[in-house]
């Protein structure tokens, strides 16, 4: 294999000095250093002040060795419920719903708290697996910024007087304005109200809108609903600027049915082949195996010269002559798997989507692909409805409005027009559970139920049904908003009978109930995939408008969701503000995202140029500038990505929210909603002619990127990740496996590297010997696993002005690399965690021993040990080792005495209530000691019990490490390498031709294998 | 009745565990230990406890047949209308009996042996109590090495005396004068000596003193009801698990819940054992300390009681371990299959509970080193091929066995995590 320069920072590709300096030392800090000649008195600590120190604490450890160990209790349980043990955890499956989002999962619930979300295994849908945002949930139930009793006018209320007040006052016509509801009782709830007062409605309203694919749907099928994608079984995916990976409708689903096309058999090597287009770096992007960049105007007219190329027609009003080739390549592969084809597009452009549909129509990919017989209950609003809402209560034509979910004080393009219209409805009510945009316009709020707390129901899917049960006691004066809507249509039950009711008829009595209950889903017994009837008759007049739109000539702009703060639901929540964008690895903040061949006119940063690559990379204050369109201007800094088109810029929505809404939201980001516009039926969240001014002011952004970087004398970047083509692959299989051999050769080899590389003996590891193996050709980057370990271990939140200074926690950490061309790169990701070596370098150099090695090939960290050298993090070659720098779980026993060290978000992370959300198996660690990845020893522990309680040998059904659980993708396989039918020893059997170890060379021994990324490329890419 | 349905369930597990009580004939043993599994916590022989007294209970029902059937399933006898045992339900306050489904008639029949066996009180010895896994006490030489050295010493020193006596003389004799004697109190020596001497021990007592801080063995406060393991465990032979149920299942061995206590003390509202004294030897008037327990359990004499109407007993809480210790007791006694006395020493004959051991890192890693795990029995170990093999080559000393520490007991992260 050719030399592949895999790069994470500008300062790498060009090896630049401030790089190479940069990368000498671990730590960012110099040492406290005295100053010479000052004299010992002048110096900080002078003899004096060393004595008082030193009569102080030794007074102060006579005072406290004498006192009394404190009196402690134990209180049992005054009436124990009989399935409830003290220090063992329940699993209850649940629900999680969000607005449209609907993951089945399980939670965790340690003596009556729930601590952890794991996916549900009996969902056909998601399975096990999670997204980032559904792994934070849990600490969302916990957040101190959340309602506590019901509001009128702002001021606190007693449930009583609020319906006795919505009694005397409601009056219709009734709205009942939501996020899409998935849930079918309270839709039938919904309907009771609305039958009460006639003339009432409901109407749908997403942040983030699918309204052109429901209408082009409509005129197409005959159905205002979105169909059931299948990426797996798709041979050839072309996505037009679609995330489906990370943001796009249903994106845990649909990762799980890519990787199962990407996972790849070393004997049959076949994947499916995903072309992508985008304007700004994507998630989905960065994982596809070609990447074309086009405007975001130019959507519409590569839709169109597809449709084109596939009907076997010229391509016409494309000028670029690489997207033009991109484009009849990508046809051709599309007709080459016609009936195993699937094209999907992000835009909420009617016109494009109809196109879009007339290509998967011709492509034959409805019915095979494309599922009519199940659709996707995820996403119904339509952007017009909302229009006309406003435009009736400005008429004053809505008596009373009720509001769930939808946030259009935030969300929708003019606000404050919707705010002003909301002034005339006489009787507003909101149900939010936290004080947002909207609900603090509505003259009552009753917060609802976080969905932890919440009985209901979810119809993710036709026929594909997940069941909520509450797994705490609400924590706070709150209330099931079904049970209000209920209450107020006069009905005499309440919403727990109402859908124990509805479920028990359907499912034949109690017990079905029960079991459907503790299942958690509902599913149909065979599925169905089934076409539908396709009418092209609008299309041709969409081609048309499509090449009558003006395109954009200047810059344009992409508003965009990230994947962890989505429409704006994950930014009060300190877990998803902290996880680094899986492209931009920036956390806490929104920017513009530009091309650095926009940074070289704009921004005068040429990231060829060193010094100026390292001006831009070493320091975080980045440029700001000034985006205007629409009237509307926002100032952000701008971040240079790599794979975003040269003459667009990126966006992150969700930001810049309210301050009621949590600690979390206070200085992070701006609101880019306002430079959204309402194109007809649709909102459209592109925007062409920005204007782009660079301003004089700087702006610090708390980027990872270049943190944790590990180019050193023993190893560097290239042995780090190993990234081959298929057609190399097919070529030459054993690519990988030779260059390994060739490497070791002077050490005896593959075979023989682990006795001859070293001088130190070789250990045994007589009973369990536990691996990990990560694939990166499933791996997607998405960061579920990084939240998930977040909540497992403890891992603490350590706010943006710690980031900026290298000081993050995670245990596991998504390495982003980028290959080849500057402007469009091949990216690849890698999850980087503790590797385990066997021969650790870390464990060397401790001097108290504090981290060193089991018998079952586990680097342990002893907390209460470790003095805090960090030579250990220092010695490590994969950077995996974090220093607690401050006490950010607030571990010391005096109460607040780390204000004014760490921001209001660690400190509002140590509250009494969010502290609910800890592992009590897990130690909390304080401050001045190293910490890492475990690799979940706490639940090693109790597989190992559980077998042994049961006698008999340990399986891989006993555990699940969080990373692993968490992965919708299966990327991360956890087991007993020891024991030759486990899944770690399988998969490391059936793999040895892509599998590596990182910095293999060095000896270390690591635990942890790899899977190489193979990319469907047909033929050998050139590279630098 | 919840913990009453766990007691069956966990009838078989109990078993095991209370194997250890052990009797002197075979068929005794066996009915012992089964009373004292199944029985023991609602019935004794001789006395009524929340069931009848069961001495001359064959005797009383009219044939062994019925006796059996309700044994096994008393409310399913019931609804046969057996008229002696609707009237023994009915006197009882129609509490009803736990089912013993898995007991073979062979087993009831050994179960009424040994009730048989039982001699009346006062006619005999009591139930002789529990015979305790606590280690032998080992031969303590101590005394006698002591006093040894101690007349060894006085031999030395007065030999020195002689010695230095008779240089004297010699010298005297031989006219070299004499050295100006200085007192042993002056002499630099003796100083340094002494203060080497005082310096070790004085460092001793401190360092022991200072790695005692934050230990509390014999910590043994006063809680707010006077329970006595001793009458429990001891005298009525109530098995730890019917009380403490999570011992088996996880990390806690749980402080019983008042329900679980109210289960035996529905019906018995008083003390009439022997007397009870606290440590400081003032009597204990069992009775009242009944009461108490009604107070918390909401609990009025004569009265159905509503469990909701419980109050949770604030416990002094005695065994203490750091936060960054993971212990897990179902790890200790049901996989290792330690017995509580290991650990909590003779529990049974405690009136008032006191912690026994220190907790120090120390005495838990020591045992570790010396305890086998139950290699050969518990599957879960049967993937340490080497060490299997290696016990049947000989190569591994059978009589010591798999230690705890051969097995990674000892690394760090088998503790704190």
């Amino acid at each position: 294999m050719e030399q592949k320069k895999h790069w994470q920072s500008f300062g790498e590709l060009n090896q630049s000095a401030a790089y190479n300096k940069d990368v000498k030392d671990e730590f960012r800090e110099d040492l406290p250093a005295v100053e010479e000649n000052t004299g010992l008195l002048d110096a900080k600590a002078p003899r004096r002040d060393f004595l008082k120190y030193l009569g102080f604490s030794t007074a102060a450890a006579a005072v406290a060795a004498s006192c009394e160990i404190p009196v402690k209790k134990a209180i049992p349980f005054a009436n124990k419920p009989e399935d409830v043990v003290p220090g063992i955890s329940k699993y209850y499956a649940t629900t999680y719903v969000q607005d449209g989002d609907v993951v089945s999962v399980l939670a965790k619930v340690r003596d009556g708290r729930p601590i952890k979300i794991e996916g549900n295994d009996l969902s056909p849908l998601t399975g096990n697996g999670t997204s980032a945002r559904v792994q934070a949930s849990v600490l969302d139930l916990y957040d101190t910024a959340r309602l506590r009793f019901p509001l009128i006018n702002g001021r606190e209320a007693t449930f009583e007087a609020i319906d006795k007040e919505i009694a005397a006052s409601i009056a219709g016509p009734v709205v009942i304005l939501t996020s899409t509801l998935t849930s079918p009782t309270t839709q039938d709830a919904i309907n009771q109200l609305l039958a009460k007062y006639p003339g009432s409605r409901h109407v749908t309203y997403d942040g983030v809108s699918y309204a052109g694919m429901l209408l082009a749907n409509e005129a197409c099928f005959g159905k205002k609903a979105i169909p059931s994608y299948h990426f797996d079984k798709a041979a050839v995916i072309v996505s037009l600027q679609a995330d489906f990976l990370g943001t796009w409708l249903s994106p845990v689903e649909f990762a799980r049915q890519y990787a199962a096309g990407k996972k790849i058999n070393e004997q049959k090597p076949e994947m499916s082949k995903h072309i992508h287009f985008e304007s700004v770096a994507s998630l989905t992007g960065s994982n596809a195996d070609e990447k074309h960049l086009i405007r975001p105007s130019e959507t519409g007219s590569v839709a169109v010269a597809l449709l084109s190329a596939i009907n076997g027609q010229e391509i016409t009003g494309i000028a670029d002559k690489l997207t033009k080739e991109a484009v009849e390549h990508a046809a051709k592969a599309l007709l080459a798997a016609k009936g195993s084809a699937l094209v999907v597009c992000g835009s909420n452009d009617v016109n494009i989507q109809l196109v879009v549909n007339a290509i998967n129509q011709a492509i034959g990919a409805v019915g095979t692909t494309i599922n009519w017989g199940v659709t996707f209950n995820g996403r119904k609003g339509v952007d017009a409805d909302m229009a006309k809402l406003i435009d009736d209560m400005k008429a004053g034509s809505v008596g009373t409005l009720l509001i769930q979910g939808a946030n259009p004080a935030y969300t929708w393009p003019q606000a404050p027009a919707f705010t002003e219209a909301l002034k005339k409805v006489k009787t507003s009510i909101s149900f939010a559970g936290k004080l947002d945009e909207t609900a603090v316009a509505c003259k009552y709020v009753i917060p609802d139920h976080h969905f932890l707390e919440s009985w209901g129901d979810a119809e993710a899917k036709t026929g594909y049904f997940s069941f909520m049960q509450p797994t705490i006691y609400p924590l706070f004066k709150t209330r099931q908003w079904q049970d209000s809507l209920l209450k107020w249509s006069g009905a005499t039950t309440d919403y727990l009978s109402f859908l124990k009711g509805y479920w028990s008829a359907k499912l034949g009595g109690e017990t079905g109930w029960d079991k459907a209950l503790q299942d958690g889903v509902l599913n149909p017994a065979t599925p169905v995939v089934a076409g539908a009837a396709f009418n092209g008759s609008a299309v041709a007049a969409a081609v048309s408008a499509i090449s009558a739109a003006k395109k954009g000539d200047k810059i344009e702009l992409v508003l965009y969701e990230k994947i962890g703060i989505g429409a704006g639901q994950g930014a009060a929540n300190p877990w998803l503000q902290e996880l680094p964008d899986p492209v931009t690895r920036a956390t806490w903040d929104n920017y513009v995202v530009v091309s650095p061949a926009l940074a070289r006119t704009l921004l005068k940063i040429d990231l060829n140029d060193n010094g100026q690559a390292d001006a831009y990379e070493v320091n975080p204050p980045k440029k700001v500038v000034k985006v205007t369109c629409n009237g509307q201007s926002v100032e952000l800094p701008a971040l240079i990505i790599p794979g975003t088109h040269p003459d667009t810029i990126g966006i992150a929505v969700g930001y810049g929210r309210t301050e009621r809404l949590g600690k979390s939201v206070v200085g992070t980001g701006k609101n880019a909603y306002p430079m959204s516009s309402l194109n007809g039926n649709s909102v459209s969240l592109v925007q062409g002619n920005v204007e782009i001014t660079l301003t004089t002011e700087t702006y610090p952004v708390a980027l990872t990127q270049t943190h944790s970087r590990y180019d050193t004398a023993q190893g560097n970047r290239t042995e780090v990740m190993k990234e081959l083509t298929l057609a190399e692959y097919k070529h030459h299989p054993t690519e990988i496996r030779d260059e390994r051999q060739a490497e070791l050769a002077p050490w005896g080899g593959l075979e023989n590297f682990e006795k001859q590389g070293t001088i130190y003996p070789v250990y045994d590891r007589p009973g369990i010997r536990w691996g990990m193996n990560v694939d990166l050709n499933a791996c997607n980057g998405c960061g579920a696993c990084v939240v998930a370990c977040n909540a497992e271990n403890n891992v603490s939140v350590v706010g943006k002005p710690e980031v900026l200074r290298g000081h993050e926690m995670h245990w596991l950490r998504i390495d982003r690399y980028f290959s080849g061309d500057m402007d469009n790169p091949n990216v690849v990701f890698q999850p980087m965690m503790c590797q385990h070596c066997d021969n650790a370098p870390c464990e060397n150099v401790c001097p108290v021993a504090a981290t060193n090695h089991s018998s079952e090939g586990l680097n342990q960290m002893t907390y209460n040990r470790c003095i805090g050298t960090r030579y250990c993090a220092n010695n490590c070659p994969y950077k995996v080792r974090r220093f607690n720098w401050a006490d950010y779980t607030g571990s010391d026993s005096f109460a607040n005495n780390q204000v004014g060290i760490v921001n209001d978000v660690v400190l509002d992370m140590n509250d009494d209530l969010t502290r609910m959300v800890l592992n009590p198996d897990v130690t909390v660690r304080s401050r001045g000691v190293i910490e890492k990845c475990s690799f979940c020893v706490q639940r090693l522990q109790e597989s190992k019990l559980k077998a042994k309680k049961e006698s008999r040998p340990l399986e891989d059904t006993d555990l699940k490490v969080a990373c692993q659980q968490s992965c919708p993708t299966n990327a991360i396989v956890f087991g007993n390498a020891n024991n030759q039918h486990s899944a770690i020893s399988i998969t490391r059997k059936e793999n040895p031709n892509r599998q590596f170890y990182v910095l293999e060379q060095l000896h270390v021994l690591p635990n942890v294998s790899y899977l190489a990324k193979v990319r469907n490329l047909e033929e050998e890419k050139k590279e630098a | 009745m919840l913990s009453l349905k766990r007691l069956t369930r966990l009838g078989f597990s109990i078993l095991i565990f209370a194997g250890f009580f052990s009797g002197n004939t075979v068929i005794a043993q066996d009915g012992k230990t089964l009373f004292q599994t199944n029985c023991a916590s609602c019935h004794q022989v001789h006395k009524k406890l929340t069931g009848p007294a069961l001495a001359g209970v064959e005797d009383r029902w009219p044939n062994k047949k019925n006796l059996y059937s309700w044994i096994r399933n008393s409310a399913a006898f019931l609804k046969t209308g057996d008229a002696y045992a609707n009237n023994l339900y009915n006197e009882y306050n129609k509490v009803a009996m736990n089912q013993f489904t898995a007991l073979t008639d062979k087993e009831i029949d050994a179960l009424l042996g040994y009730i048989k066996s039982v001699p009346a009180p006062g006619t005999g010895p009591t139930g002789g109590g529990a015979a305790v896994g606590a280690p032998a006490e080992e031969g303590d030489n101590t005394l006698l090495f002591g006093v040894l050295t101690l007349i060894l010493a006085v031999v030395a020193l007065t030999l020195l005396q002689v010695n230095s006596n008779l240089r004297k003389m010699a010298d005297e004799k031989e006219g070299i004068n004499p050295e100006k004697p200085v007192s042993f109190f002056r002499n630099k020596r003796n100083i340094a000596f002494l203060a080497v001497i005082l310096f070790l021990v004085g460092g001793y007592f401190t360092t022991q003193g200072a790695m005692n801080l934050g230990r509390s063995t014999d910590y043994q406060p006063v809680q707010p009801i006077y329970y006595s393991h001793k009458v429990h465990a001891g005298v009525n032979q109530i098995n730890c698990q019917y009380c403490h149920t999570g011992v088996y299942q996880g990390k806690q061995a749980t402080i019983p819940s008042v329900n679980i206590c109210m289960n035996c003390h529905l019906a018995i509202n008083e003390y009439k054992g022997e007397k009870m004294y606290t440590e400081d030897g003032k009597e204990v008037d069992g009775t009242a300390e009944i009461k108490k327990l009604y107070k918390y359990a909401g609990f009025v004499e004569g009265k159905p009681w509503d469990a909701n109407n419980a109050k949770p007993i604030e416990w002094v809480r005695i065994h203490n371990l750091p936060d960054h210790v993971y212990f897990n007791h179902a790890q200790h006694v049901k996989a290792g299959q330690v017995q509580c006395q290991t650990c909590h020493g003779e529990i049974q004959k405690m009136g008032e509970v006191k912690q026994f051991s220190n907790l120090s890192m120390g005495w838990c890693v020591n045992c570790h080193r010396e305890t086998k795990v139950q290699f050969k029995d518990n599957g879960f170990y049967s993937i340490y091929e080497k060490y299997h093999q290696d016990l049947k080559s000989g190569k591994m000393d059978s009589t010591k066995g798999v230690t705890v520490e051969k097995i990674g007991g000892t690394e760090c992260q088998k503790c704190h995590y």
